[in-house]
Order: C-alpha cells, then sequence, then structure tokens
C-alpha cells in the first residue's frame, strides 16, 4: 500500500526530473535538492491532486506515446495544406462524440491529443462527462472522424489505463 | 562547430519558423473563430518546438555538454496549448459566436 | 550558414507576429483577441529562443520559459474572465 511520507512515488521521480533539467545538471547536490523538493511538494499539495490510474502496460503506453507524437507531425502538414489552401472548399464541421471513459485524467488527456492531432479541437464536454464536442476543420464525413477519435486514442487509452468504463 | 550539425540545426530553424508563420497565416487569413483556432494550437505549438529542438541541438554541441533543459518548454507548451485552446472555444460557444456557412452541425449552447 | 539561417527564420517569425498583431487590431470579438494574444506570445517566445541561438548565449533560456509560464496563465485568467465573469471561481 501506499506510504503515508510517500504518496506519490511517480510524481517525485518527475518533480527531480524536471528540477534537473531545470538546472541542466546531473550533479549531486542538485539531485539531492530535486529529490527533496520531488518529495516535499506532493505532500504539500496533496489535497489538489486527482487520482492518477494505474498504468497496465508500460510498453504499449510508450507505443502510443509515439504513434500520438507521428500523429501530430502529420496532422501539422495536413492543416498547413488546408490553411494554405483555398477557403471555399473548406468543410468544418461540429461533432459530438460519445466517451466511454469515466476517469478524469484520461478523459483530459484525451482531449488534449484530440486537440492537438489532425484537425479537430476538442470544443466542449457536457457535464455530466459523457458527450465531447470536437470542432474539426475539414470534414466531410462526421461519422468516420467520430469513429477515428474512438478507434486511434480512446480504445488504446482504455487498455492502457486501468479504469473502468461506463 | 562541424558542417553537418549547422545543416541539421539550420533544417529545424527553418522548418519550425515556417509552421509557426503558416499557424499565424492561418489566424489571420480563415473565415470564422473555430476554424482559426486550429492555426495557433497546433502549427505555432510544432513551429516553436521545431526551434527549441534546434536551441537544444546548437547548445548541445558547444563545448559544455548537454543541454536539455530547452526541452522543458517544448513539454510545457504541448501540455498547455490543447487547454487554453479548450478555453477559448468554450468561451466561444458561449458568446454564440457566428460560424461560417458551410458548418456542419451546431456548436452548442 | 547559420548567420544567413538566423536572419531569415526572425523575419519569418517576424511576419507571424505581425500577422498576428492585425488579427488582434480587427478582432471581431473578444475571443479572436485573446486568441491572436496567445499566439503572439508563443511567436515572441520562438522570437527570443532564436535570438538566444544566434547570440549563442543560454541565459535567454529563463526569459523564454517565463514567457510561457505567464503567457499560459494570462490566457487562461481571459478565458475564465470571459467564460464566468469572474477569474477564480
Amino acid at each position: 500500500m501506499k506510504a503515508r511520507w510517500l504518496p506519490h512515488p511517480a510524481l517525485t521521480l518527475l518533480l527531480t526530473l524536471i528540477w534537473l533539467l531545470l538546472n541542466n545538471t546531473l550533479s549531486f547536490a542538485h539531485l539531492v535538492l530535486g529529490l527533496f523538493l520531488g518529495w516535499a511538494i506532493p505532500l504539500l499539495v496533496r489535497g489538489f491532486l486527482i487520482e492518477v490510474p494505474r498504468v497496465r502496460k508500460p510498453l504499449k503506453l510508450c507505443l502510443f506515446m509515439l504513434k500520438v507524437f507521428y500523429d501530430i507531425v502529420v496532422a501539422n502538414v495536413h492543416v498547413a495544406k488546408l490553411v494554405l489552401g483555398p477557403k471555399s472548399r473548406l468543410q468544418p464541421a461540429f461533432i459530438v462524440v460519445p466517451m466511454e471513459i469515466e476517469n478524469e485524467f484520461v478523459l483530459a488527456t484525451l482531449t488534449s491529443i484530440v486537440s492537438l492531432t489532425p484537425g479537430t479541437v476538442s470544443a466542449g464536454l457536457s457535464a455530466d462527462h459523457k458527450l465531447l464536442i470536437l470542432h474539426a476543420l475539414d470534414a466531410p464525413d462526421a461519422d468516420e472522424v467520430a469513429a477515428g477519435v474512438k478507434r486511434n486514442y480512446e480504445a488504446p487509452l482504455l487498455e492502457i489505463f486501468e479504469c473502468s468504463r461506463t | 562547430m562541424p558542417f553537418w550539425i549547422e545543416l541539421l540545426v539550420s533544417v529545424f530553424l527553418v522548418l519550425g519558423s515556417v509552421f509557426a508563420l503558416i499557424g499565424a497565416i492561418g489566424l489571420y487569413r480563415l473565415p470564422d473563430f473555430y476554424t482559426r483556432l486550429h492555426g495557433p494550437t497546433k502549427a505555432t505549438t510544432l513551429g516553436v518546438g521545431g526551434i527549441v529542438i534546434a536551441s537544444m541541438i546548437f547548445f548541445s554541441s558547444r563545448n559544455d555538454g548537454l543541454s536539455l533543459h530547452e526541452l522543458l518548454i517544448t513539454l510545457f507548451l504541448f501540455i498547455t496549448a490543447p487547454v487554453s485552446a479548450h478555453m477559448l472555444a468554450k468561451a466561444a460557444m458561449q458568446q454564440k459566436l457566428p460560424t461560417v456557412e458551410q458548418t456542419h452541425g451546431k456548436p452548442w449552447d | 550558414m547559420l548567420a544567413y539561417v538566423i536572419p531569415f527564420c526572425l523575419a519569418l517569425l517576424g511576419l507571424a507576429a505581425v500577422l498576428s498583431v492585425v488579427r488582434l487590431v480587427k478582432g471581431p470579438d473578444m475571443p479572436d483577441r485573446v486568441l491572436a494574444l496567445d499566439t503572439l506570445y508563443i511567436n515572441a517566445l520562438a522570437l527570443i529562443v532564436l535570438f538566444g541561438i544566434w547570440l549563442a548565449s543560454d541565459l535567454f533560456f529563463e526569459a523564454a520559459l517565463l514567457i510561457a509560464v505567464m503567457g499560459f496563465v494570462g490566457t487562461v485568467a481571459v478565458g475564465k474572465h470571459l467564460l464566468h465573469g469572474d477569474i477564480i471561481d
């Protein structure tokens, strides 16, 4: 079980890494200071932290991150073409996608990924977290976009994180 | 500095600047707010990412060892850009900003 | 080569900043202006990083990071103001 004096070991490591990056060094003194900050900050702000679900498949998470990064680059080339092309050919659309994810953290991850990848920006979430509305820059087929989001990003996230389906 | 590092830095710099410019062009010429939102969130973020990677390569190739702290800027931008875009889209939907006429579907109230 | 590439990139980014200023002035609505400001600070950040490469000085990193943090906080604060009419709820 989680120890009371070290509630978030992963967050501690992350903060230490960020501290080392910020100082651009690997010296022992900064490592100790970083570990201290990484230990103290989660303790001080634990009331505000949201629950992060356990990662079930770390390897799959890495592959998924690489794929998302690749998609971001492709999305940018795509958007660049649309931006520089003729304006009258654009077919923007509002698309409502039903969500299966309940967990807040995973939902936030999904909306961020959707905003950064092909031609879509997340524009709103219904109060009960069941529907997500997207704006697509160029979507001749709205159902295809919604299905793509569910297939490419929602299904892998549900598989990677330990969270319940609704 | 060896020639190939200079070449690599130049390629990343030019790519980054072109993407940042495309983002700004999108902001300038697209017809309504929701379409304009796409330029800055994607193109500009990646553009800054490219420039920051160029900076990372440049400072790492100089004498004082690896320099990775520029990564923090990229990381921060990639986390924050979707958040601000989402927020502005929500504000725009609440204010019922006009959409361009060929838009399919409707924004929420 | 960098002596030619960097001024060229500075010109491109300067043009990008000018375009966002045009959008900032033209509007027509509040969210458009906030979006233009958002783009403007990101462009300024890129310009500062580029300037740091030009002068081969590592000191500009802190300035760029501060602009990134402050710009995000500013955008979110104005966004919340547009949504709810106040910032802290």
